[in-house]
């Protein structure tokens, strides 16, 4: 199943991230066991897995807030270690937790990211109107962060996500906390900038109905690959009748825990 | 990475600290109150009971209060120092280090941009009380305004330095206070800041050579010798050497491969 889903969406194309057997360790604890797999552009590549399984630890280690000891990472067909801090470039991220500022606005938050990255004034405030009105929060663009509800500040992150035209988004969780009618708008959106700017999404999630037929789909449990290739395909091939009921019995009794329709 | 990208990056990194300060006036003016304090209280009280001979850089007699004022200043920037690394703390923990940390520029350069807005600030709040202390009967030299700005550049470095070295080593916010109190009051007292260290050889040996080797008696005499037009150089060589150590071990505590960060990266596992 893996090999077969992995050619076929090769098709030539190099992968804007490719995780190359990374595990990685906490002490004597062992977080993730031989990953691969990878990320292609206009995709969205769902991360299954339920709460422990490493999703977190492996977004880590691909934003370099600390390094693989061993495996490689490439973003964009280059080495992440050898291209150091430059690979974070080509990535825009929306972090499991909140990283915005709480006192400051709206626009203070886009414009200090938008300067992280190099973006002019003039430049950072077109793409900011852009992204705030895909996302329907221009509105709120002059309200401080503090103010705003939880499903509107995870649309000001991703908002912040996109402003420098990345080619990989990685999503930690993003819908954590929110209600359907934001998880599902949030879902769609992702789904449709994937195509429309040919970005390659990396979503980590614990929720089945995030996750769409043909988006591709790597299942983590404790650390390690389980199933990886189109999600209508990793159905198919366990012979669940759905996605949880492929997800219970690839992982079997993990996923009693954490994991959600 | 082009020069363009590093200056508004460092521009950015500096206007949000900025921003932050303004909107917290309650630590512009804490900030404030702290050093009056000791001017206007406690050196009024020791300008009667304590004389200060001619001793480098003062060439005529001078009173208490223009004595202790360059200390006063260095306990502004230390204060501010330790105010930016629990800043740093409360950053990593409510998760807006990552944006800063997952920025495609090197990671010293984001330190030393967040250090220098640290410094900008703290300048702000020297300069402050400078002017306040002026309407209370402290005299400088006219000059020495201007040329002691270098040298509180690079005291306010230092400081900054240091509390980001501490801000590395510390796990939780909570721990921040104890830390706090264990580095500013030993530092201060244990200074030239309140008396000069001659008279601090005649109380106690022990307590002299403790002066002798704390970072902050040097930075207190470059201030002191910058506002009287002179260089210290023996206060020069130990603060800026003390500047690159904090610095260097900072950066390499920060640094993703190495240092605290990787093993503080125990936490975000359990999530997921």
């Amino acid at each position: 199943m893996q090999k077969e889903a992995h050619k076929k969406d090769r098709a030539g194309r190099t992968p804007v991230l490719s995780v190359k057997d990374v595990s990685y360790w906490y002490g004597a604890k062992q977080a993730l066991d031989d990953v691969s797999f990878d990320v292609y552009a206009g995709k969205v590549t769902a991360l299954l897995g339920p709460n422990g399984a490493g999703k977190t630890t492996l977004f880590s280690l691909i934003t370099r807030l600390f390094d693989a000891p061993t495996g490689r990472i490439e973003i964009d067909g280059r080495s992440a270690a050898d291209w150091g801090f430059k690979a974070l470039g080509p990535l825009g991220v929306v972090f499991q937790q909140p990283t915005l500022d709480l006192d400051l606005t709206v626009k203070q938050n886009l414009r200090y990211f938008a300067s992280l990255r190099g973006l002019a004034r003039k430049e950072a405030d077109l793409r900011m109107d852009r992204a705030l009105t895909a996302l329907d929060m221009k509105e709120r663009i002059g309200e401080m962060v503090r103010s705003l509800n939880g499903g509107h500040r995870r649309r000001v992150e991703i908002a912040r996500a996109l402003l420098h035209g990345p080619k990989l988004l990685l999503l930690d969780e993003p819908t954590i906390g929110l209600d359907d009618p934001t998880r599902a708008a949030i879902v769609r959106h992702i789904h449709d900038l994937a195509r429309s700017d040919n970005i390659g999404v990396l979503w980590a999630t614990h929720l089945f109905d995030e996750i769409q037929p043909d988006d591709d789909l790597v299942v983590l449990s404790q650390g390690r690959i389980v199933a990886r290739g189109e999600a209508k395909e990793v159905v198919k091939e366990t012979g669940g009748k759905d996605l949880g009921d492929a997800f219970r019995l690839l992982i079997g009794s993990n996923a009693e825990e954490g994991v959600a329709v | 990475m082009s020069f363009m990208h590093y200056a508004r990056a460092f521009r950015g990194i500096v206007w949000r600290e900025l921003l932050r300060f303004l909107q917290q006036r309650e630590r512009f003016f804490a900030a404030l109150v702290r050093p009056l304090i000791w001017l206007i209280i406690f050196a009024a009280g020791f300008r009667a009971a304590l004389g200060i001979s001619i001793i480098p850089p003062y060439e005529t007699y001078i009173t208490y209060d223009v004595y202790i004022t360059p200390g006063l200043l260095a306990m502004i920037q230390l204060f501010n120092g330790m105010q930016s690394s629990l800043s740093m703390v409360y950053d990593r923990e409510m998760g807006s280090m990552r944006v800063l940390l997952t920025t495609p520029l090197p990671r010293w350069f984001l330190l030393v941009a967040r250090l220098f807005a640290g410094v900008l600030v703290s300048l702000f709040q020297v300069y402050t009380f400078l002017l306040v202390a002026y309407f209370c009967g402290v005299e400088l030299p006219a000059w020495g305004y201007l040329v002691a700005l270098p040298a509180l550049i690079l005291t306010g470095m230092m400081f900054g330095a240091l509390g980001m070295l501490l801000s590395s080593t510390i796990k939780q916010l909570e721990n921040f206070a104890g830390i706090m109190n264990f580095v500013i009051f030993p530092m201060f007292f244990a200074s030239s800041a309140l008396y000069p260290l001659w008279k601090m050889r005649e109380g106690s040996l022990t307590l002299y050579y403790i002066c002798l080797y704390n970072p902050f008696t040097w930075a207190v005499e470059l201030i002191r010798f910058a506002f009287y037009l002179k260089i210290s150089w023996e206060a020069l060589a130990v603060v800026a050497g003390c500047t690159v150590v904090f610095l260097a071990l900072s950066v390499w505590a920060y640094d993703p491969s190495r240092g605290i960060q990787q093993r503080k990266a125990v936490a975000p596992a359990a999530a997921g």
